[in-house]
């Protein structure tokens, strides 16, 4: 795949998230920051120190930009135990003072006690916190995170994240942290970049970013189970809401007003967690678009059911499975869909 | 039977490996990373041995090291005495000639290193030679070894090369090759015949260790030998 990566982005103390799918370049940015990536042109710099100008033809070796990266495969040096790994970027300190360091931050990401394993064998996780610790045991001055918590569970993520934080309140360093999981950016709950085809598409708060995406693709990782295409149907500018019907039925619902005429393509982004499902005809609602349909199928899914419901377009409606046993939900079943008009996102498509 | 040929062999064999290992280590390290365009060419030449007939490369490195050629005169001048028909010039022919054998082996090895472990190794502040030293070396022994057996073993088993450069001087040139093709010309085929099996076994020998030793090694080697 081809595409220009061109972003301008500001990183304060702290975490900020790099969001975006696969693909979208993000990886390509922290590789262009660490340095073992040229870009053509522009200015990277950290803490000060101009680490690459294309003007001033400034371009410092990655080993003299004091950035430190996780990579996604983590590349810890297999052939040396885990106190190695971590004494590695120390080489400039004395003996002792090298083993005190490399003591001190494995403490700090429990790790101290396979000081003495190779990679290989320790599990995932440690792994994980070994290079963690190997990176920032250099007092870097920007610290790159390429999805580094890939493969963990909830629980472990966020023993890891914490001691991650925990870390940073002392040092408060700028933390790029790359991830196509809309749950990591929910759960890191700090600055949001979203970049898709190498351009930084919105960026704000996990709120801001996750819930009002701008792009197809965006919306897709940010976890939009119904993405509906249509054509605007009806502007009303006085309401701040305009019509759209749906592409392959007759179905129209009412979307927040955005940027587009009648006859205009869009398409509409619902999560199925926003869509109220009702086995009679609702009355006296205040949400503007009710759809009828029929449930095509239940499917379990641990804490939640998803269902999928006919209403001449597929929804995909997310409930809880006490609520299928106090409606008796199963396949074949009339239901009616209720949807509030500002649950319905517009994305770029 | 005389045990001198095959003790001149094994001391040439040592010699040449451990030039080829000390220049190939640099120079394969080099292949394997550098990013100019004329590589391929350099490749070639590193190759040539493989293909070449060993008269053909012997004929040359003859020329170059008679009296009127380059090599002989710059000798002349610095140690008072030629090339051609010396344990020096053999060594440096054999060098030329196994070049291939230890010099593939290294940059495939180089080449199987993750790249990754060598950004992260530059991205903790290690220059190339810390990265070479403490990430790639390390992780290439099995190549290193591979170089070093093999361009000792296809040393020993030299032939063309040292007819053409060496000639046939007892103690100086004649090697294990040179002795048992003198003595089928001789018509001593007993004699003949214990030098070749004792050859054969220690070729068998020295090879099933380097296959053993890396299976995966082995199998990247062959590919790159037999596929230019």
């Amino acid at each position: 795949m081809f595409f220009v990566l061109d972003v301008a982005i500001e990183a304060p103390p702290g975490i900020t998230i790099l969001f975006g799918p696969s693909g979208a370049g993000k990886s390509t940015l922290l590789d262009c920051i660490a340095g073992v990536l040229r870009p053509d042109e522009g200015c990277i710099s950290a803490a000060g120190l101009v680490l690459y100008d294309s003007q001033r033809k400034i371009n410092l070796r990655p080993n003299a930009r004091s950035v430190a990266y996780v990579f996604q495969s983590l590349a810890l040096f297999p052939h040396m135990t885990a106190e190695e790994n971590v004494a590695y970027g120390l080489a400039a300190l004395p003996r002792d003072e090298r083993k005190l360091r490399a003591t001190e931050i494995m403490k700090a990401f429990a790790v101290d006690k396979f000081r003495s394993r190779k990679p290989a064998e320790v599990s995932g996780g440690e792994r994980q916190r070994i290079a963690l610790a190997r990176s920032l045991a250099t007092r870097p001055r920007v610290l790159l995170l390429d999805e580094p918590l890939t493969g963990l569970d909830a629980h472990l993520k966020a023993a890891i994240l914490d001691d991650l934080r925990t870390w940073n309140a002392a040092h408060r360093i700028p933390i790029l942290y790359v991830t196509h999981s809309r749950e990591e950016v929910s759960a890191l709950g700090e600055r949001v970049v979203a970049i898709d085809h190498g351009r930084v598409v919105s960026e704000g708060t996990p709120v801001e970013v996750l819930d009002a995406p701008r792009r197809k693709r965006i919306a897709q990782a940010a976890g939009f189970e119904n993405l509906l295409n249509g054509s605007v149907a009806d502007v009303r500018e006085a309401d701040g809401v305009m019509r759209v019907r749906l592409d392959g039925s007759q179905l129209e619902i009412e979307v927040p007003l955005g940027f587009s005429a009648v006859g205009h393509k869009v398409c509409v982004a619902v999560r199925a967690g926003d869509i109220l499902l009702a086995t009679q005809p609702p009355q006296g609602l205040s949400a503007r678009n009710v759809m009828e349909g029929r449930i095509v199928a239940v499917e379990p899914r641990g804490f939640l059911t998803q269902l999928r419901v006919d209403c001449g377009t597929p929804f995909l409606v997310h409930v809880t499975p006490s609520a299928v046993r106090a409606l008796e939900l199963a396949p074949g079943q009339r239901v009616w869909l209720v949807l509030k008009t500002h649950s319905c996102h517009l994305v770029e498509s | 039977m005389t045990l001198e040929p095959l003790l001149l062999s094994i001391r040439l064999a040592l010699v040449v490996s451990v030039i080829l290992l000390a220049g190939g280590l640099p120079f394969a390290y080099w292949l394997a990373f550098s990013r100019w365009r004329g590589k391929f060419l350099l490749e070639t030449v590193v190759a040539l041995p493989l293909v070449l007939p060993p008269t053909v490369l012997g004929f040359y490195v003859l020329v170059a090291m008679g009296p009127q050629g380059p090599l002989g005169r710059f000798w002349q001048t610095f140690f008072g005495h030629g090339l051609a028909f010396t344990f020096e010039g053999l060594v440096i022919a054999s060098v030329l000639y196994s070049l291939p054998f230890a010099v593939q082996p290294l940059v495939a090895s180089f080449e199987s290193v993750d790249r990754k472990l060598l950004d992260a190794s530059a991205v903790l502040g290690a220059g190339r030679a810390r990265t070479f030293l403490r990430v790639v070396l390390p992780l290439s022994i099995p190549g290193v070894v591979t170089a070093f057996v093999l361009s000792f073993a296809h040393t020993i088993g030299e032939f063309g090369v040292v007819l053409m450069v060496g000639g046939n001087l007892p103690g100086i040139t004649r090697t294990i090759s040179i002795a048992i093709y003198d003595q089928v010309q001789s018509l001593d085929y007993g004699q003949a015949n214990r030098m070749a099996l004792l050859l054969l076994i220690f070729s068998f020998v020295v090879l099933s260790v380097v296959y053993g030793f890396h299976r995966r090694v082995g199998r990247d080697l062959g590919r790159r030998l037999w596929t230019p």
